[in-house]
């Protein structure tokens, strides 16, 4: 089983690594749907929060922590790591305790899974991003824009918006880490 | 949020170049001795007499044990910097330099009378050396810190106690060669104190600012 999806996503992220976007993009939802089924089942035994928040917050880390996976080592292993680090952060910020071992993280690449609600945490850390930031990432998540057409609507130039792309999935990402109001 | 829409945005910020963990250490290690360096220059200096003391296996046996302890440290933060690569089971690398040190002393409890041995491992210097290897490895441990906050330390605190370690071999490294207490006794005893303190300091400085 794992050799397969092993081989594939690490080619995949190897190829994103080399400024592939649809590699890139075709990487993140596969971990997306791993990700999911893993943290459904762990987060529903808990009874709390919602599985697709634990899924973004493990894709923004997964995106701005991709240079610590080495070429050539297994990628799997580095996914699950990353996924259980954010889904126990999860519970901690919740007050609760949780334990995942990789044997689960294994059968659940069996199983198929969809996305079925859309999570609200990373809707409110866009929400609270500084305006041009927001714009940006807005264009470009739910208009579904490219940088270019994101460039010449806010009018802008295209380096100015990879920035504030960046900066602001960075933000995003940031937000997770702190306590909930 | 949908995740797609999510997703769509992660790929667009691909274009960026990634730095990679390997480099971020080059550049972290590289300014660590840099800056242990200017510190060590800046208050105490090498011993007068080091031309002398480097022909003495006592001395030279000194930086085999101190530059192979931040060696495998060093390599030790890589692999707990990056999520699944067994950091935890790579801690035993920690060993080596204290294995070393072990047959230092061993061969030095042969050689020096019994009678000798308290006054080796007190020397002259304890107090310089729990002072100024903590002092020469703070800013390397700041920058390694930082180094450590780009990776992924599924453990913060234990990536940043491992981080001071690092630290506390660099600092010891220059501090050595101040030092005129060369006995494998005077090390294991009080070079272990002064690094211990640094990474005592690195594991709450890991817990406060390398999560992610």
């Amino acid at each position: 089983m794992s050799t397969d999806h092993e081989t594939r996503l690490a080619g995949l992220l190897r190829a994103a690594l080399d400024g592939d976007e649809a590699c890139y993009a075709d990487f993140l939802r596969s971990v997306a749907q791993l990700v999911r089924i893993m943290a459904r089942r762990k987060l529903a035994a808990a009874g709390s929060a919602e599985p697709e928040d634990v899924v973004q917050e493990t894709l923004l880390a997964i995106h701005l922590k991709r240079h610590t996976w080495r070429p050539g080592s297994p990628v799997m292993p580095w996914i699950h790591a990353m996924a259980r680090y954010k889904i126990i952060d999860v519970h901690r910020r919740r007050g609760r305790r949780v334990e995942i071992d990789i044997e689960e993280f294994a059968n659940v690449l069996e199983a198929e899974s969809h996305e079925t609600v859309s999570a609200r945490d990373v809707g409110k850390a866009l929400a609270g991003l500084a305006e041009g930031q927001r714009s940006v990432v807005a264009a470009i998540s739910v208009e579904g824009r490219s940088i270019s057409e994101t460039a010449r609507k806010l009018g802008m130039k295209e380096t100015a918006v990879r920035v504030a792309l960046h900066r602001g999935l960075a933000a995003i990402a940031a937000r997770f880490g702190r306590p909930e109001t | 949020m949908k995740t797609d829409n999510l997703i769509s945005a992660i790929a667009a910020d691909n274009a960026r170049p990634v730095i990679r963990q390997g480099q971020i250490w080059a550049l972290a290690t590289g300014a660590a001795v840099l800056v242990a360096a200017a510190t060590f220059f800046a208050t105490l200096g090498p011993r007068p007499d080091i031309a002398a003391a480097a022909t003495t296996v006592h001395f030279l046996f000194k930086f085999v044990v101190t530059i192979a302890f931040a060696g495998s440290a060093l390599l030790v933060l890589d692999r707990l910097a990056r999520p699944g690569a067994d950091g935890p089971r790579s801690l035993r690398w920690l060993g080596l330099a204290p294995a070393l040190l072990a047959i230092g002393i061993g061969v030095e409890l042969l050689l020096q009378p019994t009678a000798q041995w308290q006054m080796l491992a007190e020397g002259k210097n304890s107090l310089v050396c729990l002072t100024y290897i903590p002092l020469i490895g703070l800013g390397p441990l700041g920058l390694l810190i930082l180094g450590l906050r780009r990776g992924a330390p599924t453990r913060p605190g234990l990536a940043g106690v491992v981080a001071g370690l690092v630290a506390g071999g660099i600092a010891a490294s220059f501090y050595a060669a101040h030092c005129t207490d060369d006995s494998p006794l005077f090390v294991a005893t009080w070079y272990t104190l002064a690094v211990a303190m640094l990474g005592a300091a690195g594991g709450i400085a890991g817990r406060l600012f390398a999560r992610w």
